[in-house]
């Protein structure tokens, strides 16, 4: 993110910051992944759904070979037992990762309406109920994010 | 080559159209990106189809991750082990599909709405869910390794060199490989 915003904000100068960040307000909202969410909307903005498969092309395409190779090729070494290991170390540092974004989120949790008592109860029911009982995710989301968006709704009365 | 294409299990029209339909449904539940819908992927494809084990599946992830481009490519690697490039293929369209359709249309309904109420209500409603659902996935994701000793300590230099320094991801997961294969974790 912080170079798709070096280039098209500073580099080549295809938006300014504003319109930068309120793309990526935008994109961080819906659903699907926020760089891929803002390379389609930028590439429809100026060259129609030909821009928005453009965008999406030239983002993912390079890396997508890239990563099918090297899966490739670890699928090559086949079932050593070195290689199993080494995958189940890497799952390890790849949970450590994930867990660092969730460590910056509940840094901004701080400026939340919602108050600390209802973010740590949200928290710890979504990661009892998908971590721990392992349920369905459309479950668990149909009953916690209403819960969620009701009380943040009535604490952003104006 | 029919292994590279088709994958190691066999082709079947039914199982592909499976595994493109979960992870398009997921791509619409992937509010706080593809990430956060990591345990229900594993939920699905490691204890309902035992399509991968445990090990595999965190393994296609971190090998994502430790690769160049946008880290939505982890589904493309859990769809090659299932069932090679026409697994990548179906996981991958699953979940770019639906989510690029939304993105589209929310992009062409305006940006001018973005301060609205129910936006931020959105926002911070759904921040503690997000949060919840990355914890769980960190969960998941150590499940081949819960019982070994090395693993909470990696974990937690994991997050500690993430947070502290702007270092690459790709060392600490090359430290992790070695880790793995010295039997620490």
């Amino acid at each position: 993110m912080p170079v798709a915003q070096r280039i098209l904000v500073e580099q080549r100068g295809w938006m300014t910051r504003d319109e930068f960040l309120a793309l990526l307000s935008i994109a961080q909202v819906l659903p699907g992944p926020n760089i891929v969410n803002m390379a389609l909307i930028f590439g429809d903005r100026h060259f129609g759904w030909r821009g928005a498969l453009s965008s999406l092309g030239g983002l993912m395409l390079a890396p997508l070979v890239i990563v099918l190779a090297l899966a490739a090729l670890v699928r090559q070494a086949g079932e050593a037992p070195f290689v199993l290991d080494a995958l189940r170390g890497m799952g390890v540092v790849a949970a450590g990762l994930v867990l660092s974004t969730a460590a910056r989120l509940v840094t901004a949790l701080r400026g939340n309406r919602m108050g600390p008592l209802v973010c740590l109860g949200l928290v710890l029911a979504t990661m009892a109920a998908v971590g721990g009982l392992r349920l369905p995710l459309v479950a668990v989301l149909a009953v916690l994010a209403p819960i969620g968006l009701a009380i943040a709704w009535t604490r952003l009365r104006p | 080559m029919t292994e590279l294409l088709l994958g190691a299990q066999g082709w079947s029209p039914l199982a592909w159209a499976q595994l493109f339909g979960h992870f398009a449904l997921l791509s619409l539940l992937a509010i706080g990106g593809a990430i956060t819908t990591v345990p229900d992927m594993h939920r699905f494809v490691v204890g309902e189809r035992g399509w991968l084990s445990d090990s595999a599946f965190s393994g296609s992830i971190a090998l994502a991750q430790a690769a160049p481009g946008p880290n939505v490519l982890f589904v493309a690697v859990i769809g090659f082990n299932v069932a090679g490039l026409a697994g990548a293929g179906a996981t991958l369209a699953g979940s770019l599909l639906p989510s690029t359709l939304v993105a589209v249309a929310a992009g062409r309904y305006g940006t001018q709405r973005a301060h609205s109420r129910a936006l931020r209500a959105f926002t911070e409603g759904l921040a503690p869910v997000t949060i919840g659902l990355l914890l769980a996935t960190g969960w998941v994701l150590t499940e081949p390794s819960h019982d070994r000793w090395g693993t909470w300590p990696l974990v937690a230099a994991t997050i500690a060199l993430m947070l502290r320094t702007r270092i690459s991801p790709v060392w600490p997961i090359i430290a992790g490989a070695l880790a793995g294969m010295l039997g620490w974790v």
